[in-house]
């Protein structure tokens, strides 16, 4: 019988535990941590090189040759508030170094000088507070970015809206970017009385972008992304000279606004079980005349659950702006000229791979070592300029 | 001025044609959609390449990448 009850007794126990352990389960289902917290930290950094000979600080002739070293270290952290809305702060701090046959030409040609390289700064904050029950998000952004001849100032604000049910999201995102460019016109051109030598001229960007995401069915899921930019102020650059067919020299002179209107679709696609296709396409309309067609292709191939391959292939077409001519092909009278070949007719092609390694057990052993990416890519363009790029991103959370 | 080409619409045509057919996914079928590959913005790796792609090129935007700010000197 004493068996029996006790036997009772520790079936009543157990299944009050049982009980007991289902309700701890449902308050634990609906509490957050509140304290911040680290989500993740990138360091991304890149060397880049490129060989050309059309110049724009030179009118269209002359060595492109430049190199850029750049780093960027960006924290990710979150908390979640008494409503339980998480905020997440993104705080970025980039550094680039460059240095530039084109750019050593505005000073002396004979000598190598200070204006042969440069050194760019851009910290930047975001906040976004996002509501997990009804998928809304909201969030607001500054940055800056430094450099010797050109400073930038910029705020964002955005929100969007995912609905779970239906697997979609839309986001909208307007940025305001207000720059200086410093006149820092040719050497030859000092003195002459021709051009403003000193101070700077204010270079205004308004952006508003609107992109909608949709998940199609298990495997696929696109993106459409639509963009207006208005630009206004001085929009060429003082440096960059422009020789007419009669050898005159000025520098370059362009419209005071720019209104550019790009339009793209991007899309995921898992074939199988080891294969992705990501592609992009974009169509670019301004009112300087210039249309692009941008098309990407990247495949991502999984040797295993956290090693990645990923080959990829862009090309770009573009049609000159209507202020374009080479070197001494201007005529007198024109109010609008540059021999920036950025601005020209010309298409271009960039290829590459990536590999991507996310061990369950952290990158060599260290767990918060949580992945490295590494990606090259080799860039020509129809108008004789060639590059190479070398980026890496390491991902500690 | 030129006006924007008929190919504008394209993408959207496109877009509209396969959001039609779209099919209800509950979250324990998104583990292929969740994967970190499959991402629709661009990864982090990626933008020292369209930084210089915006400066190399006519074009910008409509890809998360830079739309104006910076100087694009050289």
């Amino acid at each position: 019988m004493k068996r029996i009850c006790l036997t009772v007794i520790g079936l009543y126990i157990g299944l009050l535990s049982a009980f007991s352990q289902a309700i701890n389960n449902g308050d634990s289902a609906q509490y957050k941590k509140r304290k911040l917290r680290i989500e993740e930290v990138n360091i991304v950094s890149s060397y880049y090189h490129q060989e050309g000979s059309h110049a724009a600080v030179t009118g269209g002739i002359g060595s492109q040759k430049l190199t850029d070293i750049a780093n960027t270290f960006d924290v990710k952290l979150n908390k979640y508030d008494k409503r339980l809305r998480k905020h997440t702060w993104d705080i970025e701090i980039g550094i680039d170094h460059y240095t530039s046959a084109s750019s050593d030409m505005i000073d002396p040609k004979d000598i190598s000088s200070a204006s042969s390289a440069d050194t760019r700064f851009y910290p930047s904050v975001n906040w976004s507070m996002e509501n997990e029950q009804n998928g809304k998000t909201i969030g607001a952004g500054i940055s800056n970015s430094f450099e010797y001849d050109y400073q930038s100032y910029g705020a964002n604000f955005n929100f969007g809206r995912k609905n779970a049910v239906r697997g979609s999201e839309y986001n909208v995102k307007l940025q305001a970017l207000l720059d200086r460019v410093f006149m820092i016109i040719p050497i030859e051109l000092r003195g002459t009385g021709r051009y403003q030598e000193n101070g700077s001229k204010p270079r205004n960007s308004f952006s508003a972008s609107f992109s909608y995401s949709k998940i199609v069915n298990k495997e696929l899921q696109l993106m459409f992304v639509l963009d207006g930019i208005y630009q206004q102020g001085y929009l060429g650059l003082p440096f960059n000279r422009v020789f007419f067919d009669d050898g005159s020299l000025f520098i370059e002179n362009m419209p005071e606004s720019r209104i550019k209107v790009p339009i793209g679709l991007r899309a995921s696609y898992f074939l199988g079980d080891r294969i992705i296709l990501r592609a992009f396409y974009r169509y670019y309309w301004d009112d300087w005349g210039l249309t692009a067609h941008t098309a990407s292709l990247e495949v991502p191939v999984k040797i295993n659950p956290f090693l990645s391959i990923s080959p990829f292939y862009r090309f770009y077409s573009q049609t000159a702006v209507d202020h374009f001519a080479p070197y001494q092909q201007h005529h007198a009278g024109e109010e609008f000229y540059t021999s920036n070949y950025d601005l020209s007719k010309f298409n271009s092609h960039n290829y590459g791979a990536g590999v991507r390694w996310s061990p369950a057990n952290g990158v060599f052993g260290a767990k918060k070592f949580n992945m490295i990416e590494l990606r090259y890519g080799h860039y020509t363009r129809s108008n004789d300029l060639q590059s190479n790029i070398i980026s890496m991103n390491l991902r500690f959370r | 001025m030129k006006r924007p080409s008929k190919k504008f619409c394209i993408p959207i045509a496109l877009a509209a044609t396969t959001i039609v057919s779209c099919v209800p996914v509950k979250e324990y079928q998104k583990n292929k959609l969740n994967d970190a590959e499959m991402v629709l913005s661009s990864r982090k790796v990626e933008k020292p390449e369209m930084n210089f792609q915006s400066y190399r090129e006519g074009a910008s935007g409509a890809n998360g990448g830079k739309t104006g700010g910076g100087c694009g000197c050289n």
